[in-house]
């Protein structure tokens, strides 16, 4: 099984247990990059794939939460090769398989080909690049897909039905739906939710998560009627601000 | 991404931009430009494509736009010689004088064509970031003029130093937006610009100031701030009787240095931009991004930015706010890749003395952006005596008083 595909058997796992995949979401070192692997670990035994947020000066898709929590990471030295160090030093503890979602400028500075080695290494089996559209990927997608890695495309609501196909058919590990038209951090869920989620349920033939404004056990329990996973962030991250400890939180959503 | 480019790849790309081939159809300027934008705002680039492509070059669109620039915005603006400068510097100087543009700077013309262009693909509503508040300004008149409501995102800093230009874009009829996060400039405001886009992509235009961005704001930017050039290049031969040996620009995103030099760069002509050299060559000193930067992505654009070794985006210092942005637009990084333009930069201090120059010589009070312009052509002039320089003025400096005031004037 390529790497990729160990996203979608998590995701599958999930599902064949009578559950909606729950994919948490943390900003990398913070609040205290020290207590970054105690809170990975943490969120790994709930989550069935874990996001890993990569800290970026410029989060253009981001609220103000993750915005807040990516500049005290920066502030503090968080750095993509820190966390590749990091995840390395735990290599075969976790068990859920990591995604990094990243601006494109660090891991353009990082360059391709150490990025997908690092990557592999370290048990992070996919991408989420929120500023890169398909028509600019072929490249970071021919380096990941090299070492089996997935490159996980959005899809939002204002996506057309016919590009809604090719993001679908390109995407690897899951597809990613973005809940709103909108940024991260968003306070509820749209109503005509159900359309729209059915439809790139339709055209996907891996496992859809959907994320933006997912903060309660409601919300995943809605969401989870048309897809296959939910995308925990800015709840989880205004958690880990208030210093409490992740698990419960989570446990409580499915 | 290999960025360096061999000789023959220069020298080809550079005739494809002489020739009016660039940016090609992916929205590059040979490796810089593209597209970085977020899944949402896809389609809504798509439709701003779709409408460039239909209406700029279209006769009733130019027929409406020509109209508006004579009658409305004052063009075509003046070309000055300066006497006295001329005399100073041991050159003949000439002033293209984009401070004479209606709300005085050349961000006018790039304004009244987009909110035009907003209009004609069925926008509801318009969303502008700014700077210096010339764009915020610009862009405030140009919606009251077509009626389109407008609202202006800019930098918690900026509005302080800028405070006459805020005031100006609310009487203009505008809501100004206080940007509170990221470096509360304006790469903070075009961030911030573009959450705001991203809720409604369908109902917003947003109504980008400079020639950076996604394509095809680079392209839509220059092909509308390229009547600086195009009337200058005329008013020289016309009135100078040939034309410069040199023509300078300030660059801060480069929206008034690429409309002076696109139409120069088949010309025997050095042309010469100058950034923001702040108070010192540190990281985090200035904002000469094209003298120091590396190429990486940065809203929206493959093209030289100010950043570290992580590819984290580094704040930028200038005494002037227009100028004070970590990226450039990725046809001057092209440019600059190509050796056609030359970019430079100039410190605080020596555009405040070429600012108080210019003021007590030719009677003119010019923006601390384009001072910056002013004070290296002063030190080209010094090194290659009895040129005929071309200085692109972009706009006047009423807006600087707050910052001026804090500097006694030396010249009396």
């Amino acid at each position: 099984m390529s790497a990729h595909e160990k996203i979608c058997s998590a995701i599958s796992a999930a599902n064949d247990s009578g559950r909606t995949a729950l994919v948490p979401f943390i900003t990398a070192g913070y609040p205290e990059p020290k207590d970054f692997i105690t809170t990975l670990k943490s969120v790994a035994s709930v989550g069935d794939v874990v996001e890993i947020g990569i800290p970026f000066s410029d989060p253009m898709a981001d609220g103000m939460t993750i915005q807040r929590s990516s500049f005290v990471a920066l502030q503090k030295g968080v750095s993509l090769k820190w966390i590749f160090d990091e995840l390395d030093s735990v290599r075969g503890e976790i068990e859920a398989p990591l995604v990094m979602m990243s601006y494109l400028n660090p891991l353009l500075a990082f360059g391709y080909e150490a990025l997908a080695d690092r990557a592999l290494g370290a048990g992070v089996y996919g991408f989420i690049v929120p500023d890169l559209p398909y028509e600019e990927c072929a490249e970071l997608r021919a380096a990941l897909e090299a070492r089996g890695l997935g490159l996980i495309q959005l899809v939002t609501p204002a996506t057309p039905e016919d590009r809604l196909k090719i993001l679908c058919d390109a995407s690897r590990g899951f597809v990613y739906a973005v809940t709103i038209t909108g940024i991260t951090g968003g306070s509820e869920l749209p109503i005509d939710l159900a359309d729209y989620l059915t439809k790139v349920a339709s055209h996907s033939t891996i496992p859809v998560c959907a994320g933006f404004g997912i903060r309660e056990a409601k919300d995943v329990a809605a969401v989870g009627q048309y897809v296959a996973g939910a995308i925990v962030g800015s709840a989880l991250v205004e958690v880990l601000e208030s210093g409490e400890d992740p698990k419960p939180f989570l446990e409580a959503l499915t | 991404m290999s960025t360096l480019l061999t000789a023959e790849e220069a020298r080809k790309l550079l005739d494809a931009a002489i020739n009016g081939n660039l940016p090609d159809e992916r929205g590059r300027f040979g490796p810089f430009g593209g597209r970085y934008v977020s899944e949402t705002l896809v389609p809504a680039f798509d439709r701003l494509e779709a409408g460039v492509k239909e209406h700029l070059h279209s006769s009733s669109f130019k027929a409406e736009l020509q109209k508006e620039l004579r009658e409305w915005v004052g063009r075509p603006t003046a070309l000055s010689f300066a006497p006295r400068l001329s005399e100073a510097w041991g050159a003949e100087v000439w002033i293209k004088r984009e401070d004479l543009a209606h709300t005085g700077a050349h961000k006018i013309n790039n304004a009244i064509g987009q909110a035009l262009l907003a209009k004609r693909i069925g926008a509801k509503r318009v969303i502008a970031e700014t700077g210096a508040g010339q764009h915020g300004v610009a862009s405030a008149a140009a919606c009251a003029r077509v009626g389109l409501p407008c609202r202006v995102f800019m930098g918690a800093v900026d509005m302080e130093r800028q405070a006459p230009n805020v005031d100006r874009i609310r009487r203009l009829g505008a809501e100004v937006i206080a940007v509170e996060t990221g470096d509360k400039t304006l790469r903070a405001a075009i961030d911030e610009a573009m959450r705001e886009w991203v809720t409604d992509p369908d109902g917003i235009y947003y109504l980008l100031g400079s020639a950076v961005g996604a394509h095809p704001y680079p392209y839509l930017v220059r092909e509308l701030q390229s009547v600086i050039g195009a009337e200058a290049r005329q008013q020289m031969l016309d009135q100078a009787g040939g034309l410069p040996d040199a023509a300078f620009a300030c660059v801060g995103g480069g929206s008034n240095a690429i409309g002076l030099f696109y139409p120069l760069i088949g010309d025997d002509i050095e042309l010469i931009g100058v950034e923001a050299g702040g108070i010192g060559d540190g990281l985090g000193e200035n904002a000469a991004t094209l003298a120091t930067g590396t190429p990486g992505v940065l809203q929206g654009s493959y093209t030289i930015i100010l950043q570290d070794d992580d590819g984290q985006v580094q704040e930028t210092q200038s005494i002037s706010a227009g100028l004070d942005y970590s990226g450039v637009g990725p046809e001057h990084a092209l440019l600059q890749a190509t050796g056609r333009v030359k970019y430079i930069s100039a410190r605080d201090n020596e555009a405040l003395e070429a600012l108080e120059e210019l003021c007590a010589m030719e009677g003119m009070l010019t923006a601390l952006e384009t001072s910056h312009a002013f004070a290296a052509a002063r030190e080209y002039a010094k090194q290659n005596p009895g040129k005929r320089i071309l200085i692109g003025n972009s706009g006047r400096g009423d807006k600087d008083m707050p910052t001026l005031t804090k500097y006694p004037a030396r010249i009396r």
